[in-house]
């Protein structure tokens, strides 16, 4: 449970200690939110409290100003202890502006800290948030700690000297506010100034003006906890978040889509091949072809097609002609994608599809979280297109699984679906950086002469895979193609018998990637007992604090979160029938029940969530309790 | 490029494979075009690569004894842009058709030929469906009656090589299936370093027999063709017949050339760089003009595959590809037994 501030404790002037704070930022999409959070996380994981971020943001690019739908918000939960998650509801909510308090203080823990920008609290923005009265006077707060600054006023003053007009200096807001979130959590602000410094290399003015506002909020902190007044209903004082003791190593905070990119390019190099990355911008995908094209020294090409389905093809035409081939979306462009990956799957050919998913349907909700393209990923195409898919549970985790993902892809001869989601891929946590030397290669070897008894381009090796061919190789030239083949030879060959069999070889060969995937192991609890919370991609957090909790309550609960999704792993179904109850929380409508009631006939209850937001703890608390009683 | 250096024979690009086109079917004769043009052009199998999407032309990857890949309806251009940037060194030969260039994968051509892949794009022009059946298509006239439009289809067609030249191809061409120059504009068209497209006139003997009979027929050939090339003067109809420049209209009229002095007539000499020409030629209404045939406009530019491969060189100068290094990268803090230390 997410310790309260201890509020006692703010007239002795001592920090107080707090387990986990769950702060929250909450501005206008042009506050600079994102930024704020993002660089609040960097100096929380050097001081080195364990981290889970949940960066919020409105699908417009810059929304209509003091605008309900143009709030963008930035969550951050940081302890001492190991976190794994964004936090059920935040002790701090900081507000800039009307919108923002709300549609976040619903939010705020009972008893928690409002921070407010009243500069922004005029007359246009009450109605544009749809005020009637203004609720930093009427009392409507009244259960929670208010703190009113004119945080606009003490910005403008604070970059004075820097003659910014008035719009420049009042961008510098997210600074100042930064400076006292800094402040009341003793984080150092050295890296945020060395980035400032960096970051406005080229307009001194401006770095300077923002280190000003960031140093003048600090120092507001400092002197008004001194003043002691003056500050309404809610006292400012500082809390101390220790570091959380995780195991010796190097560290550095990742964010699930960098994870992601950095393990495709540990990928290819494990496989010793140069990547080949075609992609189409779409939000939450886009920041993987970001990262990509700046690392061209890894023999990475990115290329920014003309649509998805181009994307795919060429990175398919990549593989073809010798290269791993990726591509990556969401769900819309995971659709469009759908029929090119049946190509890949029937010219056998190695490929990597990453789905950062999004709420659906159709475009959806772009910039909010969910799990619903499972179905689409292990079922989503015409005939019977079996593909493995591999679904990353945390940031950090992305990493190993696009690894394996990899792996999968060559060792295999298969398209590889690797499941991802917008909380995933935005969020940030600290990363113990692996040491390369204890990834394991598995280079790849292509066909480059002629085999004895002639060339056979569908012939198999033991795990069902064919030979990988460069076209530029001479004397084994031969035809590939979406007509089905003949068996060894490749030739088309519409024979009934022939299609039975070649059906079965290309299922077979996917079920056999079972073959080389660990047995699926008990995350938290024992095998066999009265619940098994099962879980999969980002619930993980939730289900895995909500289960030690009920654990630690003496309660007999397991949490089990599937990685490989398809094929799952050859003990899974003995597995889950050694309890007596199987739950499966999914922020989706019941994806993975269905597929495993289908597996494994086994009656596994769903538990769902399409809010767009990340389960709870209490959430998957309740879900326990309910399945326990 | 070595034309003269024959390093194969026709039979070294045939393949065991039995072809399955109607009898009859233009198909036959561009096959045989092409497998006539590749010992001439100096290249080995093993370096040229075959890509198709769907419909009736797109089973010829299956009859050369190259490298080939007959991939998805309309994604062609798209499955040439991987494998050319995977591997530059490859020759490609896109085999697509109306349907499939201009309908479903237009998008996708329009791309490959903006951004000037280094590839010869043959596009058989039937006007028709055929492997569906004889439906109408984007390039078929006004009027077509087919099972899907029993009452005439009432949209107007797209040109080719108008819609080429409007993406910003380098290099365009026409050609006629059975027609001996044919090979010519293949040559001339591999030797363009670029993407190089080629509008086939292809006779779909089931659908749409002979629909391009008025200009292709031998016998009224003299008459119906411009047969192109460059620095040549445009003349038909034995050289009776030119193309000229009406300077009050800026657009191009046929004159008549007594005694063989087109100089006198102000008949046009082509010049395949000269894109505006390059697009009235293609525009040339039918009928009222000879059809244009041969290399229309050539005029090369750099490659994207080569551009890319510059900039990632460039990008990737002096820089080590160290994983540990990139894992490392930003700021980072080390825990000990006793806690962080930044």
């Amino acid at each position: 449970m997410a310790t309260a501030l201890k509020q006692d404790d703010s007239d002795n002037n001592q920090p107080a200690n707090a387990e986990n704070v769950v702060v929250r930022f909450a501005g206008d999409s042009g506050d600079g939110m994102q930024l704020t959070g993002g660089q609040f996380t960097l100096s929380t994981a050097l001081a080195g409290s364990d981290l889970a971020t949940f960066p919020d943001f409105p699908a417009e690019i810059r929304a209509p100003q003091g605008t309900l739908f143009g709030v963008s918000a930035f969550q951050i939960n940081f302890g001492s202890r190991a976190i794994e998650t964004a936090g059920d509801q935040p002790d701090v909510l900081i507000a800039m502006n009307p919108a923002a308090l709300k549609t976040n203080v619903d939010a705020l823990r009972e008893g928690g800290l409002i921070i407010a920008d009243e500069g922004e609290f005029g007359k246009r923005n009450l109605d544009k948030a749809k005020y009637e009265n203004n609720p930093l006077e009427d009392g409507s707060l009244a259960k929670w700690q208010l703190l009113k600054l004119d945080i606009s006023a003490l910005t403008l003053e604070a970059v004075k000297p820097f003659g910014l007009g008035n719009k420049e200096a009042l961008r510098c807001k997210n600074m100042w506010t930064l400076g006292l979130a800094l402040w009341m959590f003793e984080r150092e602000r050295q890296p945020i100034i060395d980035w400032l410094k960096g970051k406005f290399a080229k307009l001194p003015d401006v770095a300077d003006a923002n280190i000003a506002a960031l140093n003048a909020g600090h120092a507001y902190g400092e002197t008004a906890e001194l003043s002691g007044d003056g500050l309404g209903s809610g006292h400012l004082t500082t809390r101390k978040v220790g570091a959380a003791p995780s195991a010796p190593g190097q560290y550095r905070t990742v964010t699930g889509a960098e994870a992601l990119s950095l393990g495709l390019v540990a990928g290819a190099q494990l496989a010793d091949l140069p990547m080949f990355f075609g992609g189409y911008p779409i939000t939450p995908a886009s920041a993987i072809l970001h990262h990509l094209s700046r690392l061209k020294e890894f023999g990475v090409t990115t290329f920014q097609a003309e649509d998805e389905i181009a994307a795919i093809a060429a990175a398919i035409g990549a593989s073809y002609a010798g290269k791993l081939g990726i591509t990556s979306s969401s769900g819309p462009g995971i659709a469009l994608k759908g029929e090119a990956m049946g190509l890949a799957i029937m010219t056998e050919l190695p490929l990597v599809i990453v789905n950062s998913q999004r709420g659906g349907p159709s475009t959806g909700l772009p910039t909010k979280t969910e799990q619903s393209d499972l179905y689409q990923a292990i079922y989503g195409r015409n005939g019977d297109a079996s593909m493995p898919v591999i679904a990353a549970r945390s940031p950090g985790d992305a990493f190993e699984c696009a690894i394996e993902a990899v792996r999968i892809a060559v060792q295999y001869m298969t398209p590889v679906m690797l499941l991802t989601d917008g909380y995933i891929a935005n969020a940030a946590e600290p990363w113990k950086i692996p040491d390369v030397d204890s990834l394991e290669p598995f280079p790849t070897s292509f066909l480059d002469k002629m085999p004895e008894g002639g060339l056979k381009p569908y012939a198999r090796d033991e795990k069902l895979a064919r030979p990988w061919i460069k076209p530029g190789t001479p004397e084994l030239m031969h035809r590939i193609g979406g007509i089905e083949k003949g068996i060894d030879t490749g030739h088309i060959d519409y024979g009934a018998a022939n299609h039975q069999q070649m059906t079965e070889i290309r299922r077979d060969k996917v079920l056999g990637v079972a073959d080389s995937i660990p047995d699926q192991d008990v995350a938290l609890g024992k095998a066999g007992g009265k619940l098994a919370v099962v879980g999969w991609g980002s619930t993980f957090g939730p289900i895995h604090q909500a289960v030690r909790r009920a654990v630690e309550a003496g309660k007999d609960v397991s949490h089990i979160h599937i990685r490989n999704v398809w094929p799952m792993p050859k003990n899974m179904g003995n597995l889950l029938k050694s309890y007596d109850r199987v739950i499966v929380p999914e922020m989706n409508t019941g994806q993975l029940k269905t597929v495993l009631r289908d597996q494994y006939l086994i009656d596994a209850k769903p538990v769902n969530k399409v809010s767009g937001q990340p389960f709870t703890i209490a959430e998957i608390e309740a879900a326990i309790e309910e399945n326990l009683s | 490029m070595n034309e003269m250096t024959k390093i194969t024979t026709l039979k070294d690009w045939e393949t065991d494979q039995e072809v399955r086109w109607c009898p009859g079917c233009g198909d036959y004769a561009i096959l045989k075009a092409v497998q006539r043009t590749m010992p001439d052009l100096g290249v080995r199998p093993e370096d040229t690569l075959f890509i198709s999407g769907i419909g009736c032309s797109s089973r010829f990857p299956y009859y050369m004894e190259t490298y080939g890949f007959h991939t998805i309806h309309g994604r062609a251009p798209a499955v040439a842009t991987g494998a050319k940037l995977a591997n530059p060194d490859l020759d490609v030969w896109i085999i697509t058709g109306d349907g499939d260039a201009l309908s479903i994968g237009g998008n996708h051509t329009m791309h490959l030929l903006r951004r000037n892949l280094d590839c010869q794009i043959m596009l058989f022009n039937n006007e028709i469906y055929g492997l569906t059946k004889g439906q109408y298509s984007p390039t078929s006239r006004v009027g077509t009656n087919t099972p899907s439009t029993p009452y005439g289809s009432v949209d107007r067609p797209a040109s080719p090589c108008a819609f080429a030249l409007g993406s910003g191809a380098r290099f365009i061409a026409r050609g006629i299936d059975v027609h001996k120059d044919l090979t010519n504009v293949l040559k001339a068209a591999h030797a363009h370093k670029g993407a190089a497209f080629i509008e086939i006139f292809q006779n779909c003997i089931v659908y749409n027999k002979d629909v391009f009979e008025e200009f292709a027929a031998k016998k009224t050939a003299a008459s119906t063709q411009l047969l192109l090339a460059d620095g040549e003067p445009m003349l038909f109809e034995k050289g009776e017949k030119g193309i000229t420049l009406d300077r009050e209209t800026l657009s191009l009229k046929v004159v008549d050339v007594v005694d063989g002095d087109w100089q006198a007539a102000n008949v046009i000499v082509h010049d395949v760089t000269n894109r505006s020409v390059a697009h009235m030629l293609i525009e040339m209404p039918f009928g009222e003009f000879p059809m244009a045939i041969g290399v229309l406009y050539d005029d090369p530019r750099p490659t994207f595959e080569a551009a890319v491969v510059e900039q990632n060189t460039q990008a990737a100068e002096g820089k080590k590809a160290d994983l540990q290094a990139l894992l490392n990268k930003g700021q980072t803090w080390t825990v000990t037994e006793d806690g962080p230390e930044l």
